[in-house]
């Protein structure tokens, strides 16, 4: 007998129920089907100024820096000052985000735009976000050559930008949309939630940034998006 | 892994009297408490999250094989392999083929409590494949040839004078004159140690806080990035599970995401969830070739249908530990085992015999702090007690504890004979006091007076007091 | 002492816990005072001996089980049954029904015993409705929360609101009151060590909260902080919160002598 029967098999036992029971079945197939919600905390069902607030707010609670920007076309000169006020090299790392793409990075004479997923040697990478999620101030990439995975976590400084109108209540607001984009029961590679720059309290519980992920998360809100 | 919980008196004690441990465990109290309290307090709705991630994962117990199916069905369809493990053998040889397959040589390793249970590091490297941990605790604790005293905080009983030591030890290719005196030149040095080991790793294995059957992911849920790197980096990504980990919908890890971090560490939320679904598709710059899933049973069909199932609701957030008193005094590692603290007491005597680890569900005070403080309202003393009464009817505990017993049992299940018993002993014990009101030292009493004074019986006890207040009051009326 | 609520019948069997019975009978008398204040009428079943825990709590079922049919029995006919303990409380009214779960002769009648059980203070301020019991007590307190009351019967503010209406009294909180003492029954016995690292930790926080005496609800626990604090020469005074409450805190302390 093959593990898989021998552990489904010890399972049906334990349960008491045999395999061909339809009605279990049916309470099963109906929650893959229609998944019923849960509690959602109130924190975060507000209209979208107040839930674009909220956002900002959260995020920087966890040590996450924030910036809310009037139109796609300002993220590139910010970018270009949040560089400058860290000392950076004028460098950026992200994959072909069609939003990121169309932003006038040319007009920077001298920042490098580097394409394709990250290497060790990136010190920033810009990503943009399918969504941000107020309730924890988090955001949501997914993977893609449109912002590749490696690009969330190999650079010292990673900065995400969201459009406004992109940022939800709730996380069952944005697995919503996900499911929506992909289909049902359908996921991309990767989804990443992010909720502030990576960290570790592994040594004598004192919170530290920058395990091994990001440093420094900086977060710019598209207001116009 | 050897299990040392049957020794758990001595582990004990020598906690107790370890100097370095005592000074760290003192980070678990300041650490965890106040920053859980003051997250929980922040959400109203958390209690009824509790009750709703309670009914989620109970409805999926219910329906495990049925969801597991699912599950399986999905991580195909995306491209992934599904490997069924019954025991911890069938998964370490499932997990060493697929690294053979691979060719591996080096694989990083994402933080795991099933891949600690299954003993997966000893194995791989006695197989030729040298397993790195990535996770900043567990990588100190490798170097030192220890196991986590804590499921999220595997080096919490280190202070950080020991972490120097242990870098400067393994590090010897970096200069000596480098200042390691602070937390932050240690993290930035396993940090820049541990990029080169991402790029080496054929091989990235990763645990998982969920499985679920919906979409067929997995997610890692973390805050130092590692399990990411270990995922992304590495050809293959294997993922190792234990079989309770299925969730149906990702609705439903909403509702559990909201209790997990809050319960841990404070966080409303921690800094990286992770969902991977099948390997990188067509098109994809990153991410690994290959996707495995081992589904480990190890034992827990078995806690299915009996009264330690609600067990199988944990999500390994380590709040039982981080308020458990008992913890607090003597650590992870006078458990004997993987799983410490109360959560530790109930699954381990489950996993490896109540026979090897009896001490676990007996040393707790039964103070609540625990069940008080579960995100998932596992009555955890309660099946404390349900090992005790099976170690009790298969006459596993201490025989003097036994006579004890049975002794006191006598009296107290025949009233008249423990008046009479009482009314005698008590006077006379009273007696013995003295002036002083307390004993220092009370023959078959040495537990107690080892450590404090016996306050000695005020005088007559309050039966014979009463009877006579009663007679009186009769003589009066009469 | 006023009582807000009156109601016609208050027969009351004072369960009086195996430890006040031995040790302390001063907060035997202390609660049936308290009781009688209120308007209750006290008996005290000459049948009782111990709620059961020593046996439940070591597995042994068939011993605890037993012992509860003893004090179900001599219980049954009073309309309330009250105990100075959280934990004797707290086996008799969660715990006991949970042993005749099945059992068709007794889990109904557990079942209505565990329905009129109360913990002492509880039953006066919750029940009764008391909330001033006319006692003075010129110095300063700190009450330690004992588990079992705390988190199975949810008792924390009553005894500090009764506490509050003592004439003197001042109550000076210590930090992490709801930790548990280490005392844990036969814990204490049969994991010496660990027990004592526990109570070490509680006497330091009793000592930095600086009151002249500590008050608690339960005699396990008060034993168990009253010896620590005996054994290490902290000059704290250690009494059950009933002595106080009914102003009979005159006598020595728990583990003083009259000298």
């Amino acid at each position: 007998m093959s593990g898989r029967e021998a552990i489904l098999n010890k399972v049906r036992a334990a349960i008491g129920t045999a395999p061909e029971d339809a009605a279990r079945a049916k309470i099963v197939k109906k929650r893959l089907a229609n998944p019923p919600v849960g509690v959602i905390p109130a924190r975060g069902q507000l209209p979208e100024e107040e839930r674009v607030a909220l956002f900002c707010l959260m995020a920087a609670k966890v040590s996450a820096t924030v910036e809310r920007v009037r139109k796609p076309g300002d993220v590139p000169k910010t970018v270009a000052a949040y560089l400058r006020s860290r000392n950076l090299p004028a460098s950026v790392r992200m994959g072909a985000d069609e939003r990121l793409e169309t932003m006038p990075w040319k007009a920077l004479k001298s920042l490098e735009v580097k394409h394709g997923p990250a290497t060790a040697d990136d010190e920033v990478g810009v990503s943009h976000a399918i969504a941000g999620v107020a309730e924890t101030g988090t955001v949501v990439l997914h993977s893609g050559g449109a912002n590749p995975t490696t690009v969330n976590f190999l650079p010292e400084h990673h900065i995400v930008v969201v459009d406004a109108k992109e940022i939800a209540g709730d996380l069952e607001s944005v697995f919503a949309r996900l499911r929506q984009t992909f289909g049902k029961g359908k996921m991309p590679r990767t989804v990443n939630l992010i909720t502030g720059p990576s960290r570790s309290g592994d040594i004598e519980q004192k919170l530290l940034l920058g395990a091994h992920g990001p440093r420094a998360l900086h977060l710019i809100v598209v207001d116009g998006g | 892994m050897q299990i040392t919980s049957p020794a758990f008196k001595e582990n004990a004690r020598r906690a107790l009297s370890d100097a370095q441990l005592q000074k760290a465990l003192g980070h678990v109290r300041s650490g965890f408490i106040d920053k859980r309290q003051y997250a929980v307090e922040a959400l109203p709705e958390f209690d009824a999250l509790r009750d709703s991630a309670r009914a989620i994962k109970d409805h999926t117990l219910a329906h495990l094989d049925l969801y597991l199916e699912a599950y399986e069905e999905k991580v195909k369809k995306a491209g992934g392999y599904v490997h069924w493990a019954e025991t911890a053998a069938d998964a370490r040889n499932v997990i060493l083929e697929i690294c053979r397959a691979a060719g591996a040589r080096t694989v990083t390793k994402g933080k795991s409590m099933i891949t600690e249970e299954i003993g997966l590091n000893e194995f791989l490297e006695k197989e030729g494949v040298r397993p790195v941990e990535t996770d900043l605790g567990e990588y100190i604790i490798q170097l030192r040839g220890e196991h986590p005293s804590h499921i999220i905080a595997p080096a919490v009983h280190l202070t950080r004078d020991q972490v120097e030591a242990d870098f400067r030890r393994a590090h010897d290719h970096l200069p000596v004159a480098r200042d390691l005196s602070e937390p932050e030149s240690l993290l930035g040095e396993a940090r820049r140690v541990l990029r080169y080991q991402y790029f080496q790793a054929d091989v990235g294995i990763t645990g998982a806080n969920f499985l679920v059957a919906e979409t067929g992911s997995s997610i890692i849920v973390t805050n130092e990035g590692n399990g990411d790197l270990t995922q992304i980096l590495p050809r293959v990504h294997v993922v190792v599970a234990s079989i309770e980990k299925i969730v149906p919908t990702l609705e439903d890890v909403s509702q559990i995401l909201r209790l997990l971090a809050r319960s841990a560490t404070g966080q409303d939320m921690s800094v990286y969830t992770t969902l991977s679904t099948g390997p990188r598709r067509p098109g994809d710059p990153d991410g690994p070739d290959e996707y495995h899933v081992v589904l480990v049973d190890n034992g827990r069909s078995s806690m299915l249908g009996t009264e330690f199932q609600d067990m199988l609701r944990c999500i390994r957030c380590g709040a039982c530990m981080n308020h458990c008193p008992v913890y607090h005094a003597v650590g992870g590692h006078a458990y004997g085992w993987v799983y410490p603290g109360p959560m530790g007491a109930v699954l381990t005597p489950s996993l490896v015999g109540v026979d090897k680890a009896g001490h676990l569900p007996n040393a707790s005070t039964f103070c609540g702090r625990c069940e008080a403080v579960c995100p998932m309202r596992i009555p955890l003393p309660k099946m404390m007690r349900h090992w005790r009464e099976r170690e009790f009817s298969r006459g596993l505990n201490p025989a003097t504890q036994r006579y004890g017993l049975r002794a006191w049992a006598m009296f107290a299940r025949r009233p008249k004979l423990y008046r009479l018993a009482s009314s005698f002993g008590i006077p006379l014990l009273s007696f013995f006091k003295g002036r002083k009101g307390s004993f220092r030292y009370l023959p078959l009493a040495g537990g107690w007076t080892r450590h404090r004074e016996m306050p000695a019986p005020e005088g007559r006890t309050f039966m014979q007091q009463w009877r006579d207040r009663d007679a009186q009051k009769q003589e009066a009326r009469a | 002492m006023k009582s807000e609520r009156v109601e016609e019948s208050r027969r009351v069997g004072l369960f009086v816990t195996c430890l006040v019975d031995l040790f302390r009978p001063t907060v035997g008398f202390a609660s049936v005072k308290l009781l009688e204040n209120a308007g209750c009428q006290v008996d005290v079943p000459m049948a009782q001996t111990c709620c059961g825990q020593p046996a439940y709590n070591s597995g042994d079922r068939a011993d605890a089980i037993a012992i509860a049919r003893n004090t179900i029995e001599a219980f049954e006919d009073y309309d309330y049954v009250v105990t100075p303990s959280g934990s004797c409380a707290g086996m008799l009214k969660k715990h006991y029904p949970s042993l005749f779960k099945g059992d068709p002769r007794w889990e109904a009648r557990a079942e209505a015993f565990a329905a009129k059980v109360h913990e002492l203070v509880s039953f006066l301020v919750d029940v009764l409705g008391v909330r001033s019991v006319g006692a003075a007590h010129a110095g300063t307190v700190t009450y330690h929360d004992s588990c079992s009351g705390l988190r199975e019967l949810g008792i924390r503010e009553q005894p500090r609101n009764l506490l509050a209406s003592v004439s003197g009294l001042e109550l000076k909180e210590m930090r992490d009151s709801d930790v548990c003492c280490g005392f844990g029954g036969t814990f204490c016995v049969k994991y010496p060590e660990i027990s004592n690292r526990i109570v070490e930790e509680k006497t330091a926080n009793i000592r930095a909260a600086g009151a002249e005496t500590l008050l608690a609800g339960d005699l396990g626990c008060l034993m168990n902080m009253a010896g620590k604090l005996e054994r290490q020469g902290i000059d704290v005074k250690v009494r059950h919160v009933a002595e106080v409450l009914a102003g009979m805190d005159d006598g020595p302390a728990i583990g003083r002598g009259k000298g």
